[in-house]
């Protein structure tokens, strides 16, 4: 077994399965802008199992949302692989349903559940119409959106777009959930209680998802373990676990060491970088 | 403490606990009938083309104006309802109105393809973009001379200078429609395993449609004005000549009341398409998808 991760401890104790999900190795990802060639990622390796709740933190310019990009399979690596159940990633499928920070995400033609039914059919998941309507409106009930399954987005508030975006997701049962800072545009309560269902939703059906933030609060409430990036290039810098701890554990002693001691691990190369990192 | 004390003026915190119903107020009110009828759309319209009409009509009677030149409104109105009682003003209609459709749709079919074309390959973007500045500001009944060599008098030629009409102003905002789609809604899109022609048809058209329909609407009125103008100019020559054409024809025999029927028709069917047909599609498309206000 190959030790991906340049941190510290080894694979996730809970992990039920010993293959791992997604297997991402030695990749490099390059974006070009209209004047630069950017390095986005520098072989960056890391291993995600099922149902781990696995978070990529970092400061901007680590390159985690292109990292997630290139998983969805939206862009190609220049070198490295990456492997979801063993096959190469090399273009965008249902098999990898993304949760985008953007509310723009839903179909603004569609009904709420019409978004979902509509993922369902296309993305493969469903053939009729009266099966994919179950299959939505259970993941509706999940979200608690039941009263809103007519509702066109437009009227929706952003948490509940979020949720809808999120139940759209997991109706499709993909291998892995894609999640790039999705509760990054919404407001502090409304994104506290969205990570507090969001948990839930995973204590019923232990989907893994690989979750995008550059909130160090967020990771460990929502991570399970937290890869950690440094940034300009995107490298590992390390892996920890945070599997014991949830919202329950907020202002807890373990909770706020393991908060400064990533805080400690991505601003030590603060005096080396420019000034631009984010107040986290 | 008592430095900042100098600073900060701590005030005592209160609770309103007798916080009563506030009776003397009315919380929800219906509005006015007044207000309630100037909140129509089609009332307020209509009451602006009333005013025009009656306007019109004060005109002709307070300035003694020559009927030959400028007849009045109630004039006109007896020649328009002669004219519809013979039957004949729906038979000039029906004249303009279906070749008017026919080149209509296929202009649309040609930009369709077109468009296609330009998503899918980058030359076919290119050559998209280089035809409609070509031929986007090249007056379509310009082509008419040309198309009555290769089409003779008929019909054919009308239609080809009404595609022509239609084809490049859809085209053009069709395009634009299509480039504005948000990065997370084409990604959106390609998640669920969409590509080529249904990624067009399911995400690019439905959102950009707030454009393509600005196209149709333009497309539509270039159409009208194109086959208005062709059949005013060369409609003589045409076996069955449609509005156009009787603009023309009662224009030559000084029957300027028919002239201003035919005139107020066409402005009437242009109005029914746009507030009637355009905005029944608004309404159920981008208005309900709150695309538009």
């Amino acid at each position: 077994m190959n030790d991906a991760a340049t941190g510290t401890a080894g694979h996730s104790p809970a992990a039920p399965s010993v293959e791992p999900i997604l297997d991402v190795s030695g990749v490099t990802l390059q974006y070009k802008t209209k004047e630069h060639l950017i390095t986005a990622t520098y072989r960056v390796d890391f291993q995600v199992f099922e149902s781990d709740r696995f978070v990529l933190l970092g400061p901007s310019g680590c390159g985690k949302s292109t990292l997630l990009k290139g998983v969805a399979g939206y862009m190609r690596p220049v070198e490295g692989t990456m492997k979801l159940k063993g096959r190469v990633i090399t273009e965008p499928g249902p098999d990898r349903v993304m949760v985008f920070q953007e509310f723009d995400q839903l179909l603004p033609w569609k009904t709420v559940k019409q978004n979902i039914t509509f993922a369902l059919m296309n993305g493969g998941k469903c053939t009729s119409k009266q099966e994919a309507n179950d299959v939505a409106m259970e993941y509706i009930s999940k979200v608690k959106l039941e009263r809103f399954e007519d509702t066109y987005p437009h009227m929706l508030s952003g948490g509940m777009k979020q949720r809808v975006a999120i139940a759209r997701g997991m109706a499709m049962e993909p291998d892995i959930l894609l999640m790039d800072e999705p509760f990054a545009a919404l407001d502090a309560l409304t994104r506290r209680q969205m990570q507090e269902e969001l948990l839930q939703l995973w204590d019923d059906t232990k989907f893994t998802v690989l979750f995008v933030t550059h909130s160090i609060e967020e990771a460990v409430i929502i991570g399970s373990r937290i890869l950690i990036l440094s940034p300009h290039p995107g490298q590992v810098k390390a892996e920890l676990n945070a599997h014991q701890m949830g919202h329950g554990d907020v202002g807890d002693k373990d909770f706020s060491q393991l908060q400064e001691k990533i805080h400690a691990m991505i601003f030590a190369d603060r005096v080396l970088e420019d000034e631009t990192l984010p107040n986290v | 403490m008592s430095e900042n004390a100098v600073e900060t003026y701590v005030r005592p915190e209160f609770e309103n606990k007798n916080l009563g119903k506030a009776l003397d107020v009315d919380v929800e009110r219906p509005l006015s009938l007044f207000e309630r009828i100037a909140n129509i759309n089609a009332v307020r319209k209509f009451s602006i083309l009333l005013g025009l009409l009656f306007a019109w009509e004060a005109y002709t009677q307070i300035s003694g104006v020559e009927p030959l030149l400028f007849p009045s409104f109630s004039a006109s109105s007896i020649a328009l309802w002669e004219t519809i009682l013979s039957g004949e003003m729906f038979t000039k209609i029906w004249v303009t109105i279906e070749i008017l459709l026919v080149g209509y749709a296929a202009g649309l079919a040609c930009a369709a393809i077109f468009l296609i074309w330009a998503v899918l390959t980058r030359v076919g973007s290119d050559v998209l973009a280089t035809l409609t500045s070509m031929f986007q500001p090249l007056p379509a009944i310009s082509l008419l001379p040309l198309a009555m060599l290769w089409f003779g008098l008929g019909a054919s030629s009308l239609v080809f200078v009404t595609i022509h009409s239609v084809l490049w102003a859809v085209a053009l905002s069709t395009h634009v429609g299509f480039m504005g789609v948000s990065e997370t809604l084409r990604m959106v899109g390609r998640n669920y395993g969409l590509r080529g022609i249904p990624y067009i048809f399911k995400i690019l058209v439905p959102a950009g449609f707030a454009s393509i329909l600005i196209g149709l609407k333009v497309g539509w009125a270039f159409a009208w004005r194109t086959l208005i103008g062709a059949e005013l100019v060369f409609g003589a020559l045409s076996g069955s000549g449609g509005l156009g054409w009787m603009v023309y024809e009662k224009g030559e025999n000084l029957e300027t009341t028919y002239v201003f029927a035919a005139l107020f028709m066409v402005i009437v069917i242009g109005l029914l398409v746009e507030n009637v047909i355009f905005r029944n599609i608004e309404l159920k498309t981008i208005n309900k998808w709150g695309m538009q206000r």
